[in-house]
This record gives structure tokens, C-alpha cells and sequence, in this order.
């Protein structure tokens, strides 16, 4: 392969092209790159996702040099950070705003590809890659909470780690692992710190990987039907780039209201209280993007089952590929499943509004009837469609609705041939 | 595998040679060396000597009143030290052991029936029980109360209701004279 690589360019950049062909790679994936004509603004967010990483390694980064992870230090640096540092505020509250948006990004990103049905073959793999970097995103974001060391950070670190000693026999000797104590203390947030500035470039690498998979058959889109040609694309740039920077724009208006007027909203006060391993506060909460979660795992009232329900939930996405049988990729051609799946958005919301309410009263049968929908949605309903669902006609091409509604000539319908 | 110039060695049988041994062998140190290489990745994150040594810790009982409870330290635990009343005694001690999630007598918890010492961490996910103080309260069965999640404990750090699968824990102690008691 190596040898009778031709670079396309001449003068110095086929000089350098000729001796380190990543220019001609990057042409190729990030310019002329052929990309479904019919792409919404739905399709911006994982651009969107891989720009919110990049900001949060960057901020992430310069508060690194002004942090002390040392259970006696942590609070006053990041206090330190906010008083004196200059522009430590602005840093620290878009380090903090922007994980909130990361999530709502993703979360969005992940709901995209459940309703157009992207998680389908070809895609499998591309969207257990998504699948692990939530995961490590969800891990990342653990242990950034804890930092501060405030009450919040403290207690959401003990109950979280607990969670391992739900694990029968070895369950007492891992959270001791994990602690490097008997308790939370100073060894878990010096280990919680190294971790948390690695995670973020573990991510980086499973977004290559998420990348080469998704450039391997190309994106999927609202008809959920595959492009029968060069009619049905265009290439990347400038369409998709002008529509991701605009997406970006929007983007960073968003951040920057909540950075700059409502700054610590998603957060909670009680995270401005040093940490006190006598104190638990009344009500822990972990953050809003844990919340669904966390109901999850207090709708069962078992433990360990608890436990396993609530990872359940993630690992259920695994293998969400081979339980939805239908051939029919966009939730546009199937109406039975298309109320189903509003109503799983619905359900999620609503484990989240459960999840941040006190384990009480009506919010425990609540929680129990949510959690219930949403692994039926996965275990029963999907599979269930697959074989009783008749979808609506899916139409001949990408371009073939397009023509017809634009007023072209009727006989345009199965190959149009005449659009570059 | 067995098909170079070494099958049929002295002994080999046609399945077995020289060879296979070798990379068996080979492979076998590579997994020893590898396992020998990472135990202190892994070990490193566990508590150190200094964090294991068992500390002890004498706690003054003289200011607690019946009915009263203090909040000792222990290990970076909280140790509940609650001085009972002998209607709690008695109500601790009424209770049906079928009716107990985790069952265990409450004289099996205690050794002085008027003490009750349990470590004050929640079984389910390690919040601190509320209860300890008088402003507190102490769940429905006259125990503690968990915030967190909802778990009840009576009187005797035993779980009565909530997602908690165990009774409040009893730590080794020992009373060192009638006012004081030595944890550990």
C-alpha cells in the first residue's frame, strides 16, 4: 500500500502530502467526504459533541494548574480559582456548564439515532462505540464532581462507590480498593483526580474509533434508506460544515447564558460547603444528567438488584442492535413504534424528575412504573415490532420525495440522474 | 504446530512436541511476568499499612444521658454510641425475629443492654443515618433514619424498612471501666 501511494497535490504540499499523506486523509473525510443530501439540524450534534469535548479538555487543562488535590487543599483552590485566579471564574464555570452541555448534546445525539433507527445494521458497532464513550463520559464526570470537595462532592463519591459493594463476596474489598480506606478520603480524591484528567483522552481515542466506523458506511439519515448514488450526497464542505458551525453558534449562545447569568443553576449550593465526613446532607442528589439513572436505582428496592438494573440500563444499548428486528431503519416509516418511542422521551424525563424528588409517597410507585417502561421498551416492545409492525412504503431514493414535492416531472421518481 | 522438523521427538506422541512445550512454557512465564508486573498497579490503590493499622480510640461515656446518643470517630468511620432507655431495651428486645430483614437478636448486638455501639454508616450506599441528635429523626421504628434513600433502623441499628439489606454494624469494643469504653 505504502509504495504506490500518488499524492494529488503538487509543489510543497505534494512534497509533504508525498511524505505524510494526512492532508490527502483529511480531504478526503473532512472535504469532499460524501454525506447524505437530506442531513437535519438532528444530525449536528455529534459535532457538536466532539467541540464540547475539545472545550472541556481545554478549560479542563489550565484549572489543572491551579488545583490541589489534597483533601485539605481542594476546596480553597477552587475557591482560589474562582477569587484570584485571573479569569479563574470564567474558566471554572465553563468547565462546570459545559459537562452539563455535553450531556444534553450527546443525550440528544443518542435519542437521534434511537428514533432514526441508526443503531441498525450496518451500524452496530459504531453505536456500541457510542455506547462505551457515554459510559467513560459518565465516569469522567463522577470524578470531576468529586474535586471540589464540597458535601456534595464527598457524598455523591461514598454513595457512588458504594454501589460496588452491592457485589456479592468481593464487593467490601473492592470499595476498599477504590477508597484506599475505610472510607472516602484523601487517597480517592488524588486517584479521582489522575483519573479524571486521563478519562478525557481515552474519550478522544473511542471518538476516532466512533469516527472510522461512522466513515466506513457514512451517515445514516432521516429516510433511513441508504444513498443510491452521487445524487443522493454532496460532499461535506462546505454543506455540512456551514450547517455545523451555525449549529455551533446556537451552540454557544446556550453555554454562554447559563456561564454568564445563571452559572451554578445545574449545580447545587450544598457543593459550597466544605466537605464533612460527619454530615450527610438531607438530600443528595448527583447531577441533573444522572437523574434517570439514579431513579433507576432507587426504584428497586433491593440492593444489589438495584444495582444491576441501573448499569442494566446502559448495557441494555449494547445489544439494542440485535433486539429492535424491524428492517426499517427511520422511525418515519413506522407508526406504531413512533408513539412507543415519544413515549420512552417522555419516560426518561420523567425518571429524572423522579430521580431528583426525595424516596417517597407517590414518587416511589412513579419511579417503579418509569423504570418498568423503559426496559420494556428495549426487551418487550421493540422485538414485539419488529415482527407485528407493518411500516409505511419507504420511498425509492433520497431524492425521490424531494422531486415529487418540488413539482418535477411525475416520471422523475425512481432515477433521478440530473442533480450533481 | 507439531508438523516441523521436531515432531516425533522421544516421547512426543504425534500431538505433543518439543515445540508445543516451548511455546506453552513460553506463554506461561509471559502470563506470570505479566501478572507479577501489574499486581503493583493494582495494589497500589489499596490502603497502605499506615491507613490498616488498627487504631483504637477511648470514648467518655459520663455525659451521655438515657436516650442520648454521641458520633465517635473511628477508622475515618462514625461510631454511634447511644445510651438506650429501658423502654427502648425492652421494645428492641420484643420485636419477632421473623420480622427482621437481617435477623439477629438484639442481645447478640450488645453488651451492656444499656449501650448500644454500632458504626453510623448505612448500609445501603454509606450515608450517615440521621437520629444521633435529639433535632433528629429517628425513622419509624425509634432508631435512625437514612436520608438518602429511605432506610429505617430501630433502636438496635437493626434495618426494618428501606432499600439497606444489613443491621447498622457492630464494631470490636470493649469497656475499659463503667465511663469509658476503648473502640477496636
Amino acid at each position: 500500500m505504502a509504495s504506490d501511494y500518488k499524492t494529488p497535490y503538487s509543489g510543497v504540499l505534494g512534497w509533504l502530502d508525498d511524505r505524510l499523506p494526512v492532508i490527502n486523509f483529511a480531504d478526503q473525510h473532512l472535504r469532499f467526504y460524501p454525506t447524505p443530501k437530506n442531513l437535519t439540524y438532528a444530525w449536528n450534534f455529534g459535532s457538536l459533541a466532539g467541540i464540547a469535548l475539545v472545550i472541556m479538555i481545554v478549560t479542563g487543562i489550565v484549572l489543572a494548574m491551579h488545583y490541589t488535590p489534597h483533601e485539605a487543599h481542594a476546596f480553597g483552590s477552587v475557591e482560589k480559582i474562582m477569587r484570584d485566579v485571573n479569569y479563574g471564574w470564567l474558566l471554572r464555570y465553563l468547565h462546570m456548564n459545559g459537562a452539563s452541555f455535553f450531556f444534553i448534546v450527546v443525550y440528544i445525539h443518542i435519542f437521534r439515532g434511537l428514533y432514526y433507527g441508526s443503531y441498525k445494521e450496518p451500524r452496530e458497532v459504531l453505536w456500541g462505540l457510542g455506547v462505551i464513550i457515554l459510559l467513560l463520559m459518565m465516569g469522567t464526570a463522577f470524578m470531576g464532581y468529586t474535586l471540589p470537595w464540597g458535601q456534595m462532592s464527598f457524598w455523591g463519591a461514598t454513595v457512588i462507590t458504594n454501589l460496588f459493594s452491592a457485589i456479592p463476596v468481593v464487593g467490601e474489598e473492592i470499595t476498599r480498593w477504590l477508597w484506599g480506606g475505610f472510607a472516602v478520603g484523601n487517597p480517592t480524591l488524588q486517584r479521582f483526580f489522575a483519573l479524571h484528567y486521563l478519562l478525557p483522552f481515552v474519550i478522544a481515542a473511542v471518538v476516532v474509533l466512533h469516527l472510522v466506523a461512522l466513515h466506513r458506511y457514512g451517515s445514516n439519515n432521516p429516510l433511513g434508506i441508504n444513498p443510491k448514488g452521487k445524487q443522493d450526497q454532496i460532499p461535506f464542505h462546505p454543506y455540512y460544515t456551514i450547517k455545523d458551525l451555525f449549529g455551533l453558534g446556537v451552540f454557544l449562545i446556550a453555554l454562554s447564558v447559563f456561564v454568564f447569568f445563571a452559572p451554578n443553576y445545574m449545580g447545587h449550593a450544598d457543593n459550597y460547603i466544605p466537605a464533612d465526613p460527619l454530615v450527610t446532607p438531607p438530600h443528595i442528589v448527583p447531577e441533573w444528567y444522572f437523574l434517570p439513572f439514579y431513579a433507576i436505582l432507587r426504584a428497586i428496592p433491593d440492593k444489589l438488584l438495584g444495582v444491576v438494573a441501573m448499569f442494566g440500563s446502559i448495557a441494555v444499548l449494547f445489544v439494542l442492535p440485535w433486539l429492535d428486528r424491524s428492517p426499517v431503519r427511520s422511525g418515519k416509516f413506522r407508526p406504531i413504534f413512533k408513539q412507543f418511542y415519544w413515549l420512552l422521551v417522555a419516560d426518561v424525563i420523567l425518571l429524572g424528575y423522579v430521580g431528583a424528588m426525595p424516596p417517597e409517597g407517590i414518587w416511589i410507585p412513579l419511579g417503579r412504573l418509569a423504570t418498568a417502561y423503559y426496559f420494556a421498551y428495549f426487551l418487550v416492545i421493540l422485538p414485539l415490532l419488529g415482527i407485528f409492525e407493518r411500516p409505511k412504503p419507504l420511498p425509492n431514493s433520497i431524492s425521490e420525495p424531494v422531486l415529487k414535492g418540488g413539482g418535477q416531472p411525475a416520471g422523475a421518481t425512481a432515477k433521478p440522474m440530473d442533480k450533481a | 504446530m507439531a508438523n516441523t522438523a521436531n515432531s516425533g521427538q522421544k516421547g512426543g506422541g504425534e500431538e505433543t512436541s518439543r515445540r508445543d512445550f516451548l511455546y506453552l512454557a513460553t506463554g506461561a512465564m509471559g502470563a506470570v511476568g505479566v501478572g507479577a508486573v501489574a499486581w503493583p498497579f493494582i495494589d497500589q490503590m489499596n490502603p497502605s499499612a499506615a491507613v490498616l493499622a488498627l487504631a483504637t480510640t477511648e470514648v467518655d461515656l459520663s455525659p451521655i444521658e438515657a436516650g442520648m446518643g454521641i458520633t465517635a470517630m473511628w477508622r475515618s468511620k462514625p461510631v454511634f454510641v447511644r445510651k438506650r432507655t429501658q423502654e427502648e431495651i425492652e421494645q428492641a428486645r420484643a420485636v419477632e425475629l421473623d420480622a427482621l430483614p437481617d435477623p439477629q437478636p438484639d442481645e447478640a448486638r450488645v453488651e451492656q443492654p444499656e449501650w448500644l455501639i454500632v458504626v453510623g454508616i448505612c448500609t445501603h450506599l454509606g450515608c450517615i443515618p440521621l437520629g444521633n441528635k435529639p433535632s433528629e429523626p429517628r425513622g419509624d421504628y425509634g432508631g435512625w433514619f437514612c436520608p438518602c434513600h429511605g432506610s429505617h433502623y430501630d433502636p438496635s441499628g437493626r434495618i426494618r424498612r428501606g432499600p439497606a439489606p444489613a443491621n447498622l454494624p457492630v464494631p470490636t469494643y470493649s469497656f475499659v471501666d463503667d465511663t469509658t469504653v476503648q473502640l477496636g
